[in-house]
């Protein structure tokens, strides 16, 4: 399994400077939880974990970013390739509103070029295992994959982001938009997957950041005018229990944010 | 006090409510005058077209002046022969364009794109048709129907360009994100996510344009010039239903005038059933992505 190292990175929007010098190393095989109030900058960090920041017209970053040893913002580096090592679920569920659910679990593979019908409804059956909806869907593969719950749509995006088997896995709020049920079973799949893949997960929720990940990383934006910061990264049991700084203290106790 | 601010608030009351009548009324009217012009418009052309129609009118060719019978079957011909071969230039033109407007295009470059077909599509058509006399007709030494496609790409592929890039713009981004996000080049993204899902707007956009090629008269006129007979030789001058309708409502000959009215018809008939099939999938593709 794979690591990242962020070696001080910094993200604008156009001249909008977002982070400033963000310095951690995720572990290989963990999960790493990001929090931090609303606009702080959780989202556009984990954008610059596979270069999907780059995606808005005018954003930015500078610094660099080695993915097991890889310099992934290296003029050499291809985007295209770092998100095929790093996957990515969103905060809304995205299918492909075209696409049965079984074509949206495989489109990564076609879109990839990897194209080998033998092996794909493998694929399929093995992601939607892992996303733990398998059993739920198998029946009905062939349904528009728009035509599902909120949390069937959301585990399908899981199941799509691991067929292509990635080294990492990098989740924006994956359950901010579904009912508590819904939560719980992608908090079951992420805990299942993390024997097997390195994830980071941005969430609101103190108790499902406590509950889910080994490590946690709070940032702040302090002075609206100024970029936020990474405040405290460390293992999530320390950090909940003995938070080194005041800040952090005051956020997970829910005093601000 | 208050029993004398009373009366006086209902009659303001009453008043804006006149008033508010007054307005909706002014509004209906408005847009009964815009609706009965169309309703008087295929009225008449259709009593006046449908004693043309019968089976000669799509099998046989132009009359001689004074000679009963006849029909339009090399207009027919010309038409689609015309429209089609700038269908086939326009729509790929078209809708490449709009997706690099769309998908691709930043800074200087695509603003000029962008500038250019905006002038295209409010260049008069005959300005089109002109502009390819010039540049086609002269250089070939020869009308054609070729010529008269090339003057209608003029025309359809602004329309085209500008009606997918809205409907490619529709796509959400998170579609796109989601497909970047799985590790697909830029270019199979638009492929096989952001084209299928505009899909029917696609459609949509290649029907107006159509159903405005069908309609044109000018640019043909200038380019393809018409012909009594029936051709199908893409070099040689042809003829088109809207040329025809041209050219016999101004003639002397009643039969030749019937055969206009029904030239009309039929014209009428296609654009009017390209446009509701552009507005039924229009609708489908809103609600589909609403
Ligand atoms: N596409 C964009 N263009 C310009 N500015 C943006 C864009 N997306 C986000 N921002 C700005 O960047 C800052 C950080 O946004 P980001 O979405 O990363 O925050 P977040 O921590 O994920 O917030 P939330 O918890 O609400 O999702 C915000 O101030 C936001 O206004
Ligand atoms: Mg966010």
């Amino acid at each position: 399994m794979k690591g990242l190292d962020v070696l001080g990175l910094d993200a604008w929007y156009g001249a909008d400077h977002i982070l400033r010098d963000v310095r951690m190393a995720i572990r290989p095989g963990t999960i790493t939880a990001i929090i931090g109030p609303s606009g702080c900058g959780k989202s556009t960090l984990l954008r610059c974990f596979n270069r999907m920041h780059e995606e808005v017209p005018g954003a930015r970053v500078a610094g660099s970013v080695m993915f097991d040893g890889w310099d992934m913002y290296a003029p050499s580096s291809d985007p295209v390739d770092v998100r095929r090592h790093i996957g990515m679920v969103f905060q809304r569920p995205n299918p492909f509103p075209t696409m049965t659910v079984l074509e949206n679990v495989v489109a990564g593979l076609r879109l990839q070029g990897r194209y080998d019908r033998a092996t794909m409804l493998e694929a399929a059956e093995q992601a939607m295992r892992s996303a733990g909806i398998w059993d739920e869907l198998k029946d009905r593969l062939d349904r528009p994959g728009g035509r599902l719950s909120g949390g069937q749509q959301q585990r399908v995006c899981i199941a799509r982001a691991l067929a292509v088997r990635p080294e990492m896995l990098l989740m924006d709020e994956p359950a901010s938009a579904l009912d508590p049920v819904s939560t719980q079973q992608i908090e079951d799949t992420v805990q299942e997957l993390k024997r097997s893949i390195t994830i980071v997960i941005v969430t609101h929720n103190m108790q499902q950041a406590a509950r889910v990940s080994d490590y946690t990383a709070f940032m702040l934006r302090e002075d609206p005018r100024r970029p936020s910061v990474l405040v405290e990264y460390d293992e999530t049991r320390h950090m909940f229990t003995n938070p080194s700084h005041k800040r952090t203290e005051a956020y997970i106790t829910g005093r601000f944010g | 006090m208050t029993l004398e601010i009373a009366p006086r608030r209902f009659r303001s009351i009453r008043l804006r409510k006149l008033k508010s009548d007054v307005l909706l009324g002014m509004l209906w009217l408005a847009g009964l005058i815009a609706v009965v012009p169309l309703l008087l418009i295929v009225g008449y052309v259709l009593a006046k077209g449908v004693p043309a129609i019968n089976a000669a009118f799509f099998t046989e060719t132009a009359p001689p002046p004074a000679v009963p019978g006849g029909g339009m079957a090399q207009a027919f011909v010309g038409t689609g022969m015309i429209v089609g071969i700038a269908t086939l230039i326009s729509v790929p033109l078209g809708v490449l364009t709009a997706i690099y407007l769309s998908e691709f295009g930043r800074g200087r470059l695509a603003a000029g794109v962008r500038f250019v077909a905006e002038i295209l599509l409010s260049t008069p058509s005959i300005v089109a048709g002109a502009f390819i006399w010039a540049l086609v007709v002269v250089a070939m030494h020869s009308f054609s129907a070729l010529a008269g496609a090339i003057a209608l790409t003029v025309l359809m592929w602004p329309i085209i360009t500008r009606a997918t890039e809205e409907t490619l713009r529709l796509v959400p981004t998170e579609l796109r994100e989601g497909a970047l996000a799985l590790g697909s080049p830029r270019w199979k993204m638009v492929l096989r996510i952001v084209l299928p899902t505009a899909g029917s707007g696609i459609l949509t956009a290649v029907m107006l344009a159509v159903a405005r090629g069908f309609g044109e008269t000018a640019p043909i006129l200038l380019t393809s010039l018409g012909n009594d007979f029936m051709n199908a030789d893409p070099l040689q001058p042809t003829d088109a239903v809207p040329l025809r309708v041209y050219n016999y409502a101004q003639s002397a000959f009643p039969q030749w005038q019937t055969l206009a009215w029904g030239g009309a018809i039929t014209l009428l008939a296609a654009v009017l059933v390209l446009s509701i099939g552009a507005r039924i999938l229009s609708d489908r593709q809103r609600r589909r992505l609403g």
